[in-house]
């Protein structure tokens, strides 16, 4: 009898076999390098990590490529969700421009980001704006054909009972449209936001001075893992957090959608 | 208010794919009539209501209001569609608010004309609710509180209770029913419900697929006093019956 009610109750708190999933991967890992089978250089202890980690943290090594990065995912990730709604909404409901610019979007959109960053390099130089273009190309195309998607999934009879009340084209968008779409667009971005993360680390293994991706480029030229650990923590933590952060918005802003 | 439709056709598509709709339609509703147009599923109906709230264009003919061509939608025409009736990030009160506000009219009077229109469908507890949390009859009700609440001079009702099971149905016919007889509507219900045509409306108009166009128009002279009487009385039985063998008729003509 006991057993028939263990599952569901478990299965009720999905935190706990997340939690657990990842504690097992930990043990493992420190059973791992106990037993000293692996190389240390191939694959560090957590206690090694987690001081890394520490120095890195107290030297301000840390804190400052966080600092970078994030300012950077943020920068490129802002201008392009900025850029998308409007365009995405403008597509969505124009026919003109959907067809002036879905194929033109549906072909760079394939170009892979990362290899604009030659081009990026020669164009802005070796600072903060070719990181953000990056960013900003390889997330503006997703983010726009997947808004203008979300606007065309608008049931019609929603737009057509606003013209019969009395509402006015322009009304339309502010009223009905953007409300409608609005739980998408927050997926659309929480989606897309893990691009974003991934082409800053690969501008910043290009060139940079500071950041995660930097951090451990640098990392592997001087052969220490332990560091290159800590920068894919790091990055995945951060990620863990953007996502859930979009998550909570969208519970908050848009509870009718769920 | 004189609504007229006058010799109406509408065809989609142009060349070979040319596909004619709606043929010939004519019929006209005044202040404070209750007008059917009962037609089987695909025979053009839903088509000739958005031509009549000025959602589509004519091909031919004309659509007045006290003399005024149709030209567009407007608020003159309010309308409740089957599917997506309700804003569903919008509570019922904020949904029935609606139009008053994409009108521009001052708070007070949108807060007062709310819980006043949410009285009249019975709502008024509700108010705070989101859509999924009504149930698909108080859906509709809401919707219609919405319409009615931005004044229009007729209700365009396109199959305002096809999506309901068959008891909410009926209770949600005695509600119109007696709205109707409260407020003194006017109203224009689409239905393939020959029986919900003929309880609700004075005029019914049953519309002949293939395409669309008016074959029979019957005034429905019933007591229309309770309607659960009505249904079971003699004369209401001879009507529906023989209505019924039109639309049968209709459709054996073309083998199915
Ligand atoms: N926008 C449109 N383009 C092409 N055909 C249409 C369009 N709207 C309706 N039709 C056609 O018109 C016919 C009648 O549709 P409709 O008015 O929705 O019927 P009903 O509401 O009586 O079921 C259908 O065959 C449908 O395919
Ligand atoms: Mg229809």
């Amino acid at each position: 009898m006991r057993e028939s009610t263990f599952w569901p109750r478990l299965l009720a708190h999905p935190w706990i076999l997340g939690i657990a999933g990842i504690l097992i991967v930990l043990l493992l890992w420190t059973g791992v390098t106990a037993t000293g089978l692996v190389d240390r250089l191939f694959l560090p202890s957590p206690a090694a990590v987690l001081a890394a980690g520490q120095a890195q943290a107290s030297a301000g090594i840390l804190g400052r490529d966080l600092v970078a990065s994030v300012t950077r995912v943020f920068t490129g990730f802002a201008l392009s969700a900025a850029v998308a709604l409007p365009l995405g909404i403008a597509m969505g409901t124009n026919r003109a421009i959907c067809q002036l610019l879905e194929p033109l979007m549906g072909l760079i959109r394939y170009m892979p980001a990362p290899a604009f960053i030659p081009l990026l390099i020669i164009y802005f130089g070796l600072e903060e704006l070719p990181k953000v273009m990056l960013i900003f190309i390889g997330t503006v195309f997703f983010n726009t054909l997947m808004i203008m998607d979300a606007v065309k999934f608008v049931p019609h009879e929603l737009v057509e009972t606003a013209l019969t009340l009395g509402g006015k084209r322009a009304q339309l968008l502010t009223r009905v449209i953007t409300p409608c779409i609005a739980p998408q667009v927050l997926d659309t971005y929480r989606i897309n936001m893990a691009s974003a993360w991934n082409l800053v680390i690969v501008a910043e293994l290009v060139a940079a001075n500071e950041g995660l991706g930097k951090r451990i480029s640098l990392a592997q030229r001087f052969l220490r893992t332990d560091e290159i650990f800590v920068g894919l923590i790091v990055i995945g933590v951060i990620g863990l957090l953007i996502d859930l952060g979009f998550r909570l918005l969208m519970r908050r802003a848009c509870s009718w959608a769920n | 208010m004189h609504l007229s439709v006058d010799s109406v056709s509408k065809s989609f598509g142009e060349g070979k794919a040319r596909k004619l709709v709606l043929e010939n339609v004519s019929f006209t509703i005044s202040s404070g009539e209750f007008v059917a147009l009962v037609g089987s599923s695909g025979s053009g109906k839903s088509t000739m209501m958005r031509l009549v709230a000025g959602l589509d264009r004519p091909s031919a003919g004309t659509i007045t209001v006290d003399g005024v061509p149709v030209k567009g939608p407007g608020s003159d025409r309010g309308m409740v569609f089957q599917k997506y009736s309700l804003y569903p990030w919008l509570t019922a009160a904020q949904n029935v608010a609606f139009g008053m506000s994409l009108q521009g009219l001052p708070r007070r009077e949108v807060q007062e004309r709310t819980s006043y229109f949410l009285e009249v469908v019975g709502l008024s507890d509700a108010a705070r609710r989101l859509p999924r949390e009504l149930s698909g009859g108080m859906q509709q009700r809401v919707a219609i509180a919405r319409a009615l609440a931005a004044e229009p001079k007729v209700l365009l009702l396109d199959e305002p209770f096809g999506a309901l099971d068959l008891q909410i149905r009926e209770s949600m016919q005695e509600f119109l029913h007696g709205l109707w007889q409260r407020t003194g509507l006017t109203a224009l219900l689409i239905t393939h419900d020959l029986e919900e045509a003929l309880l609700l409306a004075q005029r019914v108009h049953i519309l002949a697929p293939r395409p669309g166009r008016i074959v029979r128009s019957v005034a429905a002279d019933l007591p229309h006093g309770e309607l659960a009487h009505l249904r079971v009385t003699p004369e209401f039985l001879a009507l529906r019956e023989e209505l019924a063998a039109c639309l049968r008729g209709l459709d054996g003509g073309l083998g199915l």
